[in-house]
């Protein structure tokens, strides 16, 4: 252990604190049975969506389309996950074989 | 009837879940392994887990155990890389509204991916809606610290080579959004949200680009209220 076991559980709680922060703001501005003003209501309404495009690409964010494997196996797992979704409309069959592919094509194909 | 409510729930909610089962199970193993290598125990990865609950948060806070790191540092970075929960809640407010000693636990525990459930998820019927999400969110944590555990216990013995498992993680976001888009006549919104976040990432690079790609995200929606919204719009485009 880098540093004492009192100061790691002060560095936790700080980052627990903090983590739990983010999460809250937007409850301790609109405590109670306050009224949503409705411009929130919407936001509330758009956001979702607009949110989860954000997370697909926060998740790519660490590939490189200038180096080897250029994105190949990111782009047809994603693809594959799309197309294989539009088609069945299975939750788990998408995901399980998107992730198979894309282990599949970094481990063996494009190494 | 009553008391069978949470086991109801937690039967219903399960199904739901795998996807996060899946991909927690195999972050969560590779926080327990970074957390190890720094001379932290599994106890230490499970309380980490059980109190902090964030992936790229737990991640990011390895590298806080060291000597002479800020406090202020430590708050500023986690602040900054979580940023992005923020808006979560604003989609959540009158749907944990009246859960009661529950709601704590509910803000608490919204990461990317339960807060993503919430999203799509369709109640199934015969299900209470608050003990529902209730169980998708313990579940979801459960997961992860079962995942931090294995991790700081058992990392180096892993028995196959789980490289490039974390897609699914990626794969979840991906359902969810092509999902949404075959539910919705309006595509604007996930494609404001899509759209902002890669510009911001081309322009500002992969460690700093999500509060601009927030503020892009805000401005676009706030400002094309009438045509982003789909209970006002005509389907005219």
């Amino acid at each position: 252990m880098p540093i004492s076991p009192l100061q790691s559980l002060l560095i936790m709680l700080l980052c627990s604190l903090t983590v739990f922060t983010t999460r809250a703001i937007p409850f301790l501005i609109f405590r109670g049975n306050k009224e949503i003003p409705p411009v929130i209501r919407y936001l509330g309404r758009v956001l979702p969506p607009a949110v989860i495009g954000m997370l697909v690409i926060y998740c790519l964010k660490g590939v490189s389309v200038l180096a080897f494997p250029y994105g190949i196996p990111e782009l047809m797992a994603v693809a594959a996950v799309v197309a294989l979704h539009v088609w069945k409309r299975n939750n788990l069959l998408s995901i399980g074989v998107g992730t198979v592919l894309y282990m599949f094509l970094i481990q063996v194909v494009f190494v | 009837m009553k008391k069978n409510g949470y086991a109801r729930a937690f039967r219903a909610a399960f199904p739901y879940t795998i996807p996060v089962l899946t991909g927690y199970l195999f972050i969560g193993t590779a926080f327990g392994v970074m957390y190890q290598e720094k001379g932290y125990n599994f106890l230490w990865a499970i309380l980490m887990s059980i109190v902090v609950y964030a992936g790229s948060g737990q991640y990011l806070a390895v590298n806080f155990f060291a000597p002479g790191v800020s406090l202020f540092q430590v708050i500023f970075l986690e602040f900054m890389v979580n940023i992005r929960h923020i808006f979560y809640g604003l989609s959540l407010l009158e749907r944990f509204r009246n859960m009661g000693k529950k709601k704590l636990y509910m803000i608490f525990s919204l990461t990317d991916e339960t807060y993503s459930l919430f999203c799509i998820t369709k109640l199934p019927e015969d299900v209470d809606e608050d003990k529902f999400m209730f169980a998708v969110a313990l579940l979801d944590q459960l997961y992860w610290i079962t995942g931090s555990a294995i991790g700081a216990l058992a990392g180096s013995l892993i028995p196959f080579n789980a490289q490039g498992i974390d897609f699914a993680m990626t794969a979840l976001f991906v359902v969810i959004f092509v999902e949404q888009w075959l539910t919705s006549d309006n595509h604007k919104p996930a494609l404001a949200g899509l759209g902002a976040a890669f510009l911001c990432l081309l322009i500002f690079g992969s460690e700093n680009f999500i509060l601009p790609a927030m503020i892009c995200i805000m401005v676009i929606l706030l400002s094309c209220r009438r045509s982003m919204d789909g209970e006002v719009t005509c389907h005219a485009d």
